[in-house]
């Protein structure tokens, strides 16, 4: 593992983001649009839901979450697809890069994209709605960690399917995480689910954390099993993604599909 | 590897996908300080045995020997001594010449890389256009900076798929000078996959021709013109694709 080829590479990202500044807007404007939508919404809510009244600012952190993961999920699909946007995979590929390093590289830009967008939209959430996201502390940041987490291993997946079957699985990318959200119960509680879709619900660990962040705003109690298990899960899906990566990566050498990922 | 002994050697390469068969059984070396000509049509196999030299592409069967290195095993020790440029591969438009070179310095892990990006923009003349990002430079410009990309690490194995396709006689001659004097400085195995049978004559020592997967002709250019009695290269390459 090379720190040089690693910075290489999020070094380009960044050239990349520094040279379009709409990029830029749109990684802030969608984060800070859902939150303001979200929460006029929350506040009529408020006042009509006997359920909501216990925890007025629920509503409006699950969506901040919600999009935590979210652009965890996309940014670090959207930096691949950039590379076969402009066909330069295959310089990628036959430079000394490691698979492992250019992974590496998407989780750190990806952080990076989620930071510029997500943190304006905590801090407007105070004066617009009187909600200090920040003031929950160290459980809310173990949960969005959780979060974070699991949109690498969706964006893993991604990104092996995109090397795969190219730039025609490029809705994948955007579809992908929206197929499973029903099942993260982010705006409500997992028992409203079907008893089979409850058990799905409970597969996957984002199911985990929403129910973990009602039961810290609904009972203030902070349940580290809801913790547990979903950093469990994130275990299990961290190598499941990378054995996906790994099993796409070798097939795309096997048919010739590394220097060729056009439609 | 010793002084002399070939810096590829290629032994029984085939690739099959499904029932087709893109390349059947290859034998060839390439050659330290020569440049080696891949001739052949579209679809005669050069694309698939060049993805193979680069470990883009995983062989059926047989094997690939770079720098006495086997590529399958060792493919990450391999490619920091090997380069390519082609048509079929671009560097990010939005990036400026200069940012893109020095993404490819750090991913080379190049010594010293601010030095050696202004050595290859002074001997490549990019300097005019440096800062300028990539997509909005000319098609001629533009070659010039994957060939500086290409060279960024003094790679000792080059391949080069149509190195002066969108460029004027006179650049396309002082691009070849160009690689010549490099190849002579570094002893470097160049690989020319071009249509342009002039330029074959004028840049390659050794030429493999080949047609359905296969090599179907080998041999110096003039061997070639002489063994076929055509008056040129482009005349032998025409017969030998007809049959």
């Amino acid at each position: 593992m090379s720190l040089t080829r690693i910075t290489a590479l999020i070094l380009r990202y960044i050239y990349l983001l520094r040279s379009s500044w709409p990029r830029v807007l749109e990684i802030i404007f969608w984060p800070t649009m859902q939150l303001i939508t979200w929460g006029f919404i929350s506040q009529h809510l408020i006042a009509e839901s006997e359920w909501y009244q216990k925890a007025p600012a629920l509503l409006i952190t699950a969506v901040l979450l919600w999009d935590i993961l979210f652009r965890s999920h996309i940014n670090f699909a959207l930096s691949f697809l950039e590379e076969l946007w402009s066909r330069n995979l295959g310089n990628l590929f036959v430079s000394p890069l490691r698979p492992h390093e250019m992974l590496v590289s998407l989780t750190a830009i990806s952080i990076l994209r989620t930071m510029v967008g997500v943190i304006p939209a905590c801090f407007i959430a105070l004066p617009l709605f009187g909600l200090d996201i920040f003031g929950l502390g160290s459980p809310l940041l173990l949960f969005y960690l959780n979060l974070v987490f699991f949109g690498w291993c969706t964006g893993i997946c991604v990104v092996a399917v995109l090397i795969r079957f190219g730039v025609a699985a490029e809705s994948l990318a955007w579809l992908s995480i929206f197929l499973i959200a029903p099942l993260m119960a982010v705006y409500y509680p997992v028992d409203v689910l079907p008893t089979t879709l409850q058990n799905m619900a409970y597969c996957i660990p984002p199911a985990h954390v929403f129910e973990g962040l009602r039961e810290l705003y609904l009972q203030q109690n902070f349940d580290t099993a809801n913790l547990w298990r979903a950093a469990g899960l994130n275990l299990f899906y961290f190598f499941l993604s990378f054995f996906i990566f790994h099993v796409a990566y070798q097939s795309a050498r096997r048919h010739g599909l590394l220097l060729n990922t056009s439609e | 590897m010793t002084e002399g002994s070939p810096v590829v050697a290629v032994r029984g390469l085939t690739k099959k996908f499904k029932r087709f068969t893109a390349v059947d059984c290859l034998d060839f070396d390439l050659l330290p300080n020569c440049t080696t000509a891949l001739l052949g049509s579209n679809g005669a196999g050069k694309t698939t045995t060049i993805s193979m030299l680069l470990g883009l592409l995983l062989p059926t069967s047989g094997s690939i020997q770079i720098f006495g290195e086997d590529l399958l095993e060792d493919r990450f020790k391999i490619l920091p001594r090997v380069n390519i440029s082609s048509p079929y591969i671009d560097l990010p438009q939005r990036l400026t010449v200069r940012q893109n070179l020095n993404v490819y310095a750090r991913l080379y892990e190049i010594p010293n890389a601010r030095q050696r990006i202004e050595t290859l923009a002074s001997d490549l003349e990019l300097n005019e256009f440096i800062d300028r990002q990539l997509r909005k430079l000319s098609a001629g410009q533009k070659t010039r900076v994957s060939l500086a990309k290409a060279l960024i690490n003094e790679p000792e194995l080059l391949l080069l798929d149509e190195p002066t396709a969108s460029l004027d006689p006179e650049s396309a001659s002082w691009i070849r000078e160009y690689l010549r004097r490099y190849q002579q400085r570094r002893n470097t195995a160049i690989l020319l996959a071009s249509h342009n049978m002039l330029e074959v004559e004028r840049m390659c020592q050794q030429v493999y021709i080949m047609s359905h997967g296969r090599i179907v002709a080998q041999g110096t250019p003039q061997e070639l013109i002489n063994h076929h009695s055509k008056e040129n290269l482009e005349e032998v390459f025409i017969q030998l694709a007809r049959t």
